[in-house]
């Protein structure tokens, strides 16, 4: 090998040795980081969870770790998505008091509406909250809590007329944003399938083993 | 010494700022300017990014040969970028959740790697953290200054949720500059980022230029900012 090409292969893997430095470096940074912070996102994410689980159903109603009594299920039909879907269980006393399913309106305006539906043991709403979006901001985004009480009309109806759930303009009982039809009527026909689903498998539910871990 | 220090601030927070006249960093400029905090959140955190990088470029500056240099910087904004996205989730959880996809995406924005590039392998520490903490704050300037206009124009308030950066008690600085106001939407979809940009980029180019017919008069010393 000439002194040249030696030269150059000195300084190609000086340059490779320099940038695994600098990865290794990287690397550590973020793991420290991570380790840092590790423990406080998750508490976050948990005081998140059970602030929204809360919005659907009083913390008052029920004794039980919400958080670990937990089930999955796949429900495309009813519940709006091939993947499974998660369904809190709220008990006191251990006797059932209601359940939280998670399921997806798959026909918004712009993409499927994800939301929190909090069903009495009764097959009545305990409440209903939109958890992710993509609607039009100031028309379809009247659907979450903050920017108006629209989700609200859900509490404590259950179905005992499958015709009664429709947006009034489609001859149902529920107001429609204006402006935000496709938005509504993705969001009623998602509650209405979603109490469907709870009806006609309620024993199924509230018998399922616990999973061991949240998906 | 002084004057070039000047010469820093002044090109990072105005002449040549990175949203209004470099035109860098549009997609989360455009994106997340719908409100005044989303704008001063998404700014302070890229302000974050762009201090560490353009310090640690800057410190390897003479070690790093300039085959590898831009691999090198990448993988110190990537670093840099994923540490801000842990640290927003752990301590301002709320913002995050809103800010969520355009935190990680602060490594695309090209100013970075622009101040990297351009100013921190050139300079000394001391000038590259003032680089960089000046072009943030521009950029935030710049963010800040949409989102501000995009609230009012779109839903009538002006720091609504400052809460989720400053903590619950600066949820009374929410103020509601047009009662009853239905909203404009426009203001606050995709078109209006455009309009607003452009208005604030006209804005810039009017007061620059009415500057420099008060100055042409008089005797060309230094100006003023």
């Amino acid at each position: 090998m000439d002194a040249v090409s030696r030269a150059a292969w000195k300084r190609a893997f000086a340059g490779a040795a320099l940038l695994a430095l600098f990865a290794v470096i990287g690397a550590g940074t973020l793991a420290l980081t991570e380790w840092l912070t590790r423990e406080r996102i998750a508490a976050r994410e948990r005081v998140y969870t059970l602030e929204t689980l809360n919005a659907v159903l009083a913390a008052a109603r029920y004794d039980n770790d919400l958080m670990k009594d937990l089930i999955t299920v796949r429900e495309p039909e009813l519940l709006g998505t091939p993947a499974p879907v998660p369904i809190y269980r709220a008990r006191r006393n251990g006797r059932p008091v209601a359940a939280i399913l998670l399921p997806v309106a798959p026909d918004g305006y712009s993409g499927p509406i994800r939301l929190m539906v909090g069903i009495n043991v009764d097959g009545s709403v305990s409440g209903v909250r939109v958890t992710a979006h993509r609607e039009t901001p100031g028309l379809g985004d009247g659907i979450e809590i903050g920017k108006s009480d629209w989700i609200r009309q859900f509490t404590d109806r259950s179905v005992s007329d499958v015709d009664e759930w429709a947006v009034a303009r489609d001859g149902g009982e529920f107001d429609q944003l204006s402006g935000a039809t496709v938005t509504s009527r993705a969001v009623v026909e998602a509650v209405r399938d979603a109490l469907l689903y709870f009806d006609s498998h309620r024993e199924q539910i509230f018998a399922a083993p616990t999973e061991p871990s949240p998906p | 010494m002084n004057d070039s220090f000047a010469d820093i601030i002044r090109d990072g927070l105005w002449r040549r700022n990175v949203g209004l006249v470099q035109l860098l960093g549009l997609c989360p400029l455009l994106a997340v300017s719908t409100s005044f905090i989303y704008g001063l959140g998404l700014g302070l955190a890229t302000t974050a990014v762009l201090l560490g990088s353009n310090i640690a470029v800057s410190s390897i500056r003479r070690i790093v040969p300039r085959e590898i240099r831009i691999p090198a910087f990448v993988m110190i904004i990537a670093s840099l970028v994923t540490a801000v996205e842990l640290l927003t989730n752990a301590y301002l959880h709320e913002l995050y959740r809103i800010l969520g996809i355009f935190i990680p995406l602060i490594v695309t924005n090209c100013a970075i790697i622009g101040r990297a590039e351009a100013f921190a392998s050139r300079n000394g520490i001391v000038p590259s953290a003032l680089d960089g903490l000046m072009t943030g704050l521009g950029f935030t300037l710049a963010l800040v200054l949409l989102g501000s206009l995009r609230e009012i124009v779109g839903s009538g308030t002006l720091f609504a949720n400052a809460d989720l950066l400053f903590g619950p008690w600066a949820a009374v600085l929410e103020l509601t500059l047009i009662p009853a106001y239905g909203g404009f939407v426009l203001a606050l979809l995709p078109p209006g980022a455009f309009f607003g940009l452009g208005l604030l980029i006209a804005l810039k180019n009017v007061i620059e230029r009415r500057a420099a017919e008060r100055v042409r008069p008089a005797m060309p010393v230094a100006v003023e900012p």
